[in-house]
């Protein structure tokens, strides 16, 4: 059909012509511009990324330790258990803070006043006290002996050993006053400072001393929460789900309720505070500050989350494997669960570790409960006042003490971490059963 | 045209004596059967009577409603939230659309191949031990393993699957697959067996060795099976019941549809004229 007319477009050569070459060098561009937008973006976002990992890793990682003084003391049997019975009282109220005290004095003789023998001992963290009780506690039969102690210096010693207290600014506007720093020097040219790793950090509970304060109570009391947390929101939501999805006829009801489910996970978290504030605690009389209190408004919050995962793992079982079932006369009971179940598991199980790990950073909710009370013990209980990981590094980034600063870059840290290994096991899981059919 | 000839009844061979039906026990009887989807009907009163050890052909054109009407037989149909079937269905006399009767025991009795080979994502023993399993067909092991074996010799596959009775089913080539979805519906001792196109996924060679099998099948169990391929109808099916726009048109001896039809659609059709 060449010949029809010479006015139209020539229909032979239109994808040689000279306009079909600009399309195509347009087209070329509108890719590359395309490409050269999703580049930048992309490394935007990492960007952000590495600006928030950097900062608050190069805030944080100088938590991870920490300055001591050796701390060697002859225990004294006549002044610690003068009847050598080794009794736990006994021992428990021996006057530990003397032999401190005399230990650091017997370093400067010539500090004799009442009030500079007071800061001088205040070099000391109060919890060595402590823990050279602890210690002799925990080895009765070391009394009358000589032990090397390494306690921890205070949280003001320790910013200035660390660089981050100026010694160079006037006295008047540091924390640390010269007559102070002079000792600090002094005991460092004996060699009795010594740089070690933060394990008070990991296995103390919160403190208000900094250099005594840890999260393990805050991650005891999160893995309370979080196990209310599962054992509520994991059955509930995947039952309510399989319900739903499978068997729920499909009406303007269930649709409402669909909705509603998706509302849901759109509330703020705070309100889920606010309700287990005014239902939980007020109406049924739960314990304040508790994990399970706590855990059951995280799985209310985590509800949607595990629910509309779980929709999706199970909608996205192909509908040959249900035919195939229900053609042998498996009931829809049968079919559900011995093979739709399996195959949306991983799916599931997905959606409940994102949904946790959604649950395992909020705070909100938890302040509304009165989980952000200071609490110094380990949680023996669901039912008992805890702390939980989110709330502790609100009360630290709360807290007026400089070494509370690295301390709450160093919790959150922890928490990143916990957080990056429940993400990285639910990419796993997804990657190791992924459609096997 | 060339492509309508293909088609044209006179290159539908079938070899003196087939196409017949040998038998004269009714197995199932279907009474005045709609089917409704929503406000659509895809299936208007159709009666007919389908006999026991033999393989009915389901023939028509696409969405005439030939897969709407075998999936009435088994009531699978129910698990389609909108379709709505009225009318009786008898199974040995036995309405299976009263409300006494328990869909699920239908589907144990009505057994079901599908269009595309749909193994369950379990090892080849899992797949055929199933429904043997949930039916409560064997009380020891040893019976459950002879039922699987039996079963996968009657499918034709036990030779090629023995060794490897515990890898997944979903590894085997889609031919396989079907034969063993077919020996997973045997194992549950069905006395009908419904074929929903079960060759259309599959490569020629394939399809062959699943025709030869419903022939040996024939002998034992009513089948019924829908098909796009009327070489497929004609080689292999005694009866052919020709259905078009949800209407029962014509049902026959298969030889009589393909070289006799009486009606002028059924004429249309297997000689290429549409579909």
């Amino acid at each position: 059909m060449t010949d029809t007319s010479s006015e139209a477009i020539d229909k032979t050569r239109v994808h040689q012509s000279e306009a079909a070459a600009r399309r195509r060098k347009a087209r070329a561009n509108a890719e590359r511009r395309f490409q050269t937008y999703g580049v930048i973006a992309v490394l935007i976002a990492l960007a952000a990324l590495g600006i928030l990992i950097f900062s608050i890793a190069g805030a944080g990682v100088t938590a991870f330790w920490q300055h001591s003084i050796k701390l060697e003391v002859q225990l004294d049997e006549a002044q610690i258990d003068p009847e050598g019975t080794r009794d736990l009282d006994t021992l428990r109220r021996a006057p530990y803070r003397t032999i401190v005290r005399d230990y650091i004095k017997g370093m400067f003789p010539e500090v004799t006043e009442r009030r500079d023998v007071r800061t001088l001992t205040k070099l000391l963290s109060t919890g060595a006290v402590t823990e050279l009780r602890e210690y002799v506690l925990a080895n009765p039969d070391q009394v009358g002996s000589k032990v090397v102690l390494h306690v921890p210096v205070s949280d003001d010693i320790d910013m200035l050993l660390k660089g981050q207290i100026d010694a160079s600014l006037p006295e008047s506007d540091r924390r640390v006053s010269d007559q102070e720093i002079a000792w600090v020097r002094a005991l460092q040219d004996k060699g009795l400072i010594e740089r070690e790793f933060n394990r008070r950090l990991f296995v103390n509970s919160d403190s208000r001393e900094p250099e005594l304060a840890g999260i393990w109570g805050a991650v005891i009391g999160s893995f309370y929460t979080m196990v209310v947390t599962l054992a509520l929101a994991f059955p509930i939501g995947v039952m309510a789900a399989i319900y739903l999805e499978e068997f729920a006829p499909k009406n303007r009801f269930t649709d409402f309720i669909e909705v509603n489910i998706n509302n849901l996970a759109a509330v703020p978290s705070i309100v889920f505070g606010l309700l287990g504030l005014a239902v939980f605690l007020n109406t049924w009389q739960l314990p304040r500050s508790a994990p399970l209190v706590g855990g059951m408004v995280l799985a209310l919050m985590t509800f949607p989350t595990i629910i509309i995962a779980s929709r999706a793992a199970l909608k996205a079982v192909p509908p040959s494997i249900r035919e195939g079932a229900v053609g042998v006369g498996a009931s829809p009971l049968q079919t559900v669960f011995h093979h739709v179940l399996p195959l949306a598991m991983p799916g599931i199980l997905t959606g409940t570790i994102i949904g946790m790990a959604q649950a395992l950073g909020e705070t909100a909710p938890l302040l509304m409960i009165g989980m952000v009370a200071f609490v110094a013990d380990v949680p023996q209980s669901i039912t008992e006042p805890a702390a939980a990981l989110p709330v502790q590094i609100y009360l630290w980034a709360d807290s007026p003490e400089r070494a509370f600063v690295e301390r709450t870059s160093a919790a959150i840290i922890i928490l990143l971490s916990f957080l990056i290994v429940m993400n990285i096991l639910a990419v796993l899981l997804r990657q190791r059963f992924e459609r096997r059919w | 045209m060339a492509l309508a000839e293909q088609f044209d009844s006179s290159n539908v061979d079938i070899p003196p004596g087939k196409g017949v039906a040998t038998s004269t026990e009714v197995k199932m009887v279907a009474e005045g059967v709609d089917v409704y989807y929503g406000d659509k009907q895809a299936i208007d009163n159709v009666s007919m009577e389908i006999l026991d050890k033999s393989v009915t052909a389901f023939i028509g054109p696409s969405g005439c409603g030939k897969s709407t009407f075998l999936r009435c037989l088994n009531r699978m149909n129910d698990t389609i939230d909108i379709a709505k079937v009225t009318g009786r269905i008898y199974l040995d006399g036995e309405d299976i659309n009263s409300s006494e009767v328990d869909p699920v025991q239908v589907r144990a009795r009505v057994g079901m191949v599908f269009q595309k080979p749909n193994p369950f994502p379990k090892s080849i023993y899992e797949n055929v031990a199933y429904g043997p399993r949930i039916h409560g067909l064997a009380s020891t092991r040893e019976e459950l393993d002879d039922i699987v074996k039996g079963s996968l010799a009657r499918a034709g596959l036990l030779d090629e699957v023995e060794s490897r009775m515990h890898e997944p089913g979903t590894g085997l080539s889609g031919g396989q697959q079907q034969r063993l979805c077919i020996a997973r519906c045997i194992a549950c001792n069905p006395e009908v067996i419904l074929m929903d196109e079960p060759t259309s996924a599959l490569d020629p060679i394939a399809s062959a060795r699943i025709e030869e099998l419903i022939d040996e099948l024939r002998e034992n169990y009513c089948i019924i099976i829908v098909t796009h391929n009327m070489q497929q109808a004609a080689r292999i099916s005694q009866k052919t019941a020709f259905f078009h726009l949800g209407v029962l048109v014509e049902y026959e001896n298969t030889v009589d549809i393909f070289n006799n039809p009486r009606d002028e659609r059924t004429k249309d059709y297997i000689s290429g004229r549409f579909g």
